[in-house]
């Protein structure tokens, strides 16, 4: 693409291949994909559960725009090692993240109710 | 020595060596900083979490439609979106073997940091000037470590920032320095994946 993509130094190729157009890109994607969100939430365009979910859509995308764009990940990257890494680590994080709401809201919801009295006089 | 079958047959007495380094690429420091960061990642999953659990655990205290300002946070998050194209851009110079430009824009990455940092502390200190520090809730607890944590890697982030930049204009652009370079933009740019999660998570569902 461009002169930055052919060139190799003398020291030896470190294995990273910044472009102008792919961080331009990136950041472009990444600027709309941010204002969305403030904007619906400060302007309170939608009702509140309908731009929570619409939120945590936008930033899964700039999570893979800012993988791609900026940290230079594909299936290639070291063999094909960083994107196994990186997959176990997403599962581990959703299992973790996912795991902990569910239980944790289980465990509010059926919990017995205490009496303030009581829980005041709790050590 | 030409090579090692040779010098076998000449003595018959050489060490044989069965790795000879042919699979050992010197890349793979990446790969390793690359295991780091997703250790890293996990360590924010945790505190992420965390504030799921505890995020609306008020104490009858404020809650994030309270004492967020998201201007502010706007703010914070174009800063650190800025770092990261200049941070980009240091790259690019490198690639050129541009010291001059590379030390330019990582100087403007570091200052973008700073900035970063100065609004994120003038928030903190302005929360717990209010009453609203780390002890006031569980919401509060899990909101500083969260968000704290973050801030102390974009601290170190700036340490190590400068620290190559004296480094790049003492040794220049040595294999070694480019290495840093690139482990530190895989660093930086992480901490801007996590913010992410944080204005999305912490502050805009906060104050919805």
């Amino acid at each position: 693409m461009s002169a930055a993509h052919d060139h190799h130094d003398a020291h030896g190729d470190i294995g990273y291949h910044a472009t102008l157009k792919g961080y331009a890109t990136g950041f472009v994607l990444s600027v709309i994909l941010t204002a969305i969100p403030f904007w619906l939430v400060m302007a309170k365009v939608l009702p509140p559960d309908a731009t929570k979910f619409i939120i945590l859509g936008f930033a899964a995308v700039q999570v893979v725009v800012h993988m791609i764009y900026f940290l230079h990940m594909n299936a290639k990257v070291e063999g094909g090692w960083s994107m196994l890494a990186l997959v176990f680590t997403a599962i581990v994080v959703v299992v973790m993240l996912a795991g902990s709401i569910w239980v944790m809201y289980h465990m509010n919801a059926n919990m017995m109710p205490v009496d303030p009295h009581a829980m005041r006089n709790m050590p | 020595m030409s090579s090692s079958s040779s010098t076998l047959t000449a003595t018959g007495a050489a060490p044989v060596f069965y790795d000879n380094g042919d699979h050992h690429p010197e890349g793979s420091t990446l790969l390793g900083f690359w295991m780091y960061l997703m250790s890293d990642c996990l360590i924010f999953a945790v505190l992420f979490a965390t504030f799921a659990v505890l995020g609306r655990s008020y104490a009858a205290g404020p809650s994030g439609a309270d004492l967020f300002d998201l201007p502010l946070v706007a703010v914070n998050t174009g800063l650190l979106l800025f770092s990261s194209i200049t941070y980009g851009f240091a790259m690019i110079a490198m690639q050129h073997g541009k010291v001059k430009h590379l030390l330019a824009w990582l100087a403007v990455t570091g200052l973008f940091g700073l900035g970063f940092l100065s609004i994120e502390l003038f928030e903190f200190s302005h929360l717990i000037h209010e009453g609203a520090g780390p002890q006031r809730s569980a919401f509060l607890s899990s909101f500083f470590t969260l968000v704290g944590t973050h801030g102390l890697h974009v601290t170190f982030g700036i340490l190590w920032l400068v620290t190559l930049m004296f480094q790049v204009r003492k040794l220049g652009l040595t294999f070694e320095n480019k290495r840093r370079l690139v482990c530190l933009s895989m660093f930086w740019h992480f901490l801007d994946v996590v913010w992410i999660g944080v204005f999305t998570f912490v502050y805009l569902m906060g104050v919805l």
